[in-house]
């Protein structure tokens, strides 16, 4: 076995899992906050890098700085799926209607995406895209630890924002219990549909580093949405840190596979341990078994 | 078994066999009976319009679309304006069959044209057989298709087996001391792809280039950096990427460019010739010296070939660089029905299926065609093409009068 390309095998599982598990925070919080499955993850994403795409197309303006019109809009797109299709969904029927519901979503946006820039490919360019930096024989991508170290600061951001604001206290206890957060003052319905605005936000610097890694085009969102869906159950659906496991683990364990055994086992190596892990922890590796119950 | 249980199953396949015989009857006469003179006469089409071949779908309709308006122009199939029925499949094996399956009971259609790809031609194949239909198609040429055993298939095209063989000539042709010592073989595991690969592989290896990274990856992989690695971890002279799509080939290019690693020669089996699309993943300058076998490019002599060219960058614009091969191979699927349809004078699929079978040579935008009992083309010649600067020229065979020189090693990243 060439130790370089398992060297180089381990360190793209780590700087590409953390994107996924970032664009996997945003999933995994909406639910924990509102027992809402958004299928709609994946092609909001695109979303993402598609308005990356056209500012810098349009307006030449840089991939990175474009993050900082781009996160607000994608928050406010958010806030505005949250109001329109999300927020009439009651009852115990809730969870489920949701996956139909932001499904329709899904395919709307789609639809508009597909309208607007067609189904051909397109990559976001840059001159520090291709560029990389060597350490030993091992290249780093300067756009993989770029995205990496915007997942690190997000989450880490998204952190803070939970566990040191009052608005995160409020977050947690809804994420704990709806009616007792309800009694005691919060107001649910405002931090559910702030919450699903920061957790469609997310997708802005997400959907950028997929875009500058990869050509797309808004039919990338079913591969995106499958991924992130099976990160969210390893990790256990509601739980920050668990997205933030699997998702480093998912890349990790089938790059590493790829290169041990034979690329051709990478996929079902990681659903193998996904069933494992199932088997073992019915919630996933950090989730709660009795989390959401309403 | 019981007797009886025997009698009942002997009886169930005599039902069955009577109503699929009734069906193929009602189907293929069906057709002929539906072409009442001056009507429309419909076309049933199902094609990837979202999904992962979404680029090669929309490709496809633009061919038949262009198909469709000329032949109109032309005053129809025998006078009959064409009508083109498309349905969208999402890119799905299950969805192309119900789409075919509406576009025949549900729409009454006359003719059935195929869709993309060779995943998604099987199962429509086998759809429309149960209806005496024959499905002309243009993106279904991989052997599994034609392994079936189906006697309505049929592949405009170039059987994909033999894509790579111009190249494999070339590069074993070339003097030992410039010939690339090593290889690397990295194909998803599609039926397109697949074949071509492996029948190369004994070739290059009897003419002493070794095999240094010889692996199948899924098709459903989406993040392809850690396979490139491995792939420049090996440190190949010459790469066969057994790729579909454009983002496959553009993620192995970026991977290789991070990695610094920058082969002498890098074919790939679809993807640049996607013709603008391929640009815009890529940058021009990445995409200078990438080959890509093929049987048509937009610079064809073939003046059937020039006359849809003109026509199609009349509709769309770009360049003739830019046209993608599958604008050819659909549009070629239209010239050879109509072909079908004039000499068997009507629309009854069982007489244009023996008519195809007959061994008659028709012409197509992309060349000759010719049927063998399997539904492949027998006569196209199989080309490499490269991107040199901003044209995409023919390179192989090296002895064909439109060949030009191969640009080769191929020049680092961005130069």
């Amino acid at each position: 076995m060439n130790s370089v390309a398992l060297l180089s095998a381990a360190k793209d599982g780590i700087l590409t899992g953390s994107v996924y598990a970032l664009m996997a925070t945003g999933l995994t919080l909406v639910f924990g906050v509102m027992d809402i499955i958004n299928i709609a993850q994946g092609i909001l994403v695109i979303l993402g890098a598609y308005l990356s795409y056209a500012l810098q197309l349009h307006w030449h303006i840089d991939l990175f700085v474009g993050l900082l019109i781009t996160t607000p809009t994608m928050f406010i797109v958010g806030v505005v799926i949250e109001r329109a299709f999300i927020g009439r969904l009651k009852g115990p029927e809730k969870t489920a209607m949701s996956i139909l519901v932001t499904y329709a979503v899904s395919l709307l946006i789609e639809g508009g995406l597909n309208m607007i820039f067609s189904v051909n490919d397109v990559q976001l360019q840059a001159s520090y895209v291709s560029k990389s930096f060597a350490i030993g024989q091992v290249h780093f991508g300067f756009i993989y630890v770029a995205g990496f170290i915007l997942a690190a600061v997000l989450l880490g951001a998204l952190y803070v924002m939970l566990y040191r604001t009052r608005f995160g206290m409020s977050v947690r206890a809804s994420l704990a219990d709806q009616a007792s957060a309800a009694l005691v003052g919060i107001d649910v319905r405002r931090v559910s549909t702030i919450t699903f605005g920061i957790g469609v936000a997310v997708t802005a610097a997400g959907g950028m580093i997929y875009g500058a890694t990869n050509s797309f085009n808004a039919s990338s969102s079913y591969d995106l949405i499958s991924r992130l869906l099976t990160i969210i159950v390893l990790g256990g659906m509601g739980s920050l840190g668990g997205a933030m496991v699997a998702g480093i683990a998912m890349v990790f364990i089938g790059d590493v596979v790829g290169v041990v055994w034979s690329p051709v086992w990478s996929t079902m190596a990681y659903f193998v341990v996904l069933i494992l892990v199932l088997l073992w922890r019915p919630q996933g590796l950090f989730g709660r078994a009795s989390a959401r119950v309403a | 078994m019981k007797h009886g249980n025997r009698r009942y199953l002997r009886v169930l396949s005599a039902t069955s066999l009577a109503g699929a015989s009734l069906v193929t009857m009602v189907g293929a006469s069906g057709a002929s009976a539906r072409s009442h003179a001056s009507s429309p006469v419909k076309i049933g089409i199902s094609l990837s319009l979202s999904g992962d071949f979404s680029a090669d779908g929309q490709a496809f309709q633009q061919g038949y679309k262009l198909w469709a308006a000329d032949i109109n122009r032309a005053g129809g199939l025998l006078g009959h304006k064409v009508v083109l029925d498309i349905k969208s499949d999402a890119s799905s094996p299950t969805q192309v069959v119900t789409n075919y399956q509406a576009l025949i009971s549900n729409d009454h259609v006359a003719l059935t044209f195929g869709p993309f790809s060779s995943l998604l031609s099987l199962p429509a194949a086998k759809a429309v057989s149960r209806y005496g239909y024959a499905l002309v198609e243009g993106a279904g040429g991989a052997p599994s298709v034609f392994q079936a055993g189906l006697h309505n298939v049929f592949d405009v095209s170039l059987p994909v087996a033999d894509d790579l063989m111009p190249f494999a000539k070339w590069v074993t042709s070339l003097p030992a001391a410039k010939r690339p010592k090593t290889v690397a073989f990295v194909t998803s595991n599609d039926p397109f792809t697949e074949p071509q690969v492996t029948t190369i592989e004994p070739l290059l290896r009897k003419a002493h280039i070794k095999t240094v990274y010889n692996h199948v990856f899924p098709a459903e992989v989406t993040d392809y950096t850690s396979i490139a690695d491995a792939v420049a971890a090996s440190k190949p002279q010459a790469v066969v990427l057994g790729s579909v799509d454009v983002p496959t080939v553009s993620a192995f290019m970026q991977a290789f460019e991070q990695s610094g690693f920058s082969p002498k020669v890098f074919i790939a089996t679809g993807g640049p010739d996607q013709g603008s699309t391929f640009i815009k993943s890529v940058g021009l300058k990445n995409a200078n010296g990438m080959m890509v076998p093929n049987a048509w490019y937009g610079g064809s002599a073939n003046p059937l070939s020039r006359v849809m060219v003109a026509q199609y960058v009349k509709k769309y614009g770009g360049t003739a660089s830019q046209v993608s091969s599958d604008v050819a191979e659909a549009y070629s699927v239209g010239e050879v029905v109509a072909q079908a349809v004039k000499a068997t004078g009507g629309f009854n699929n069982q007489k244009i299926i023996k008519y195809l079978h007959s061994g008659v040579t028709l012409q197509s935008v992309q060349g000759p065609v010719r049927f063998n009992g399997l539904g492949e083309n027998t006569v196209p010649t199989a080309f490499t093409f490269q991107w040199q600067g901003a044209k995409f020229v023919q390179v192989n065979p090296v002895n064909d009068r439109n060949s030009v020189r191969v640009l080769y090693p191929k020049p680092a990243w961005g130069k």
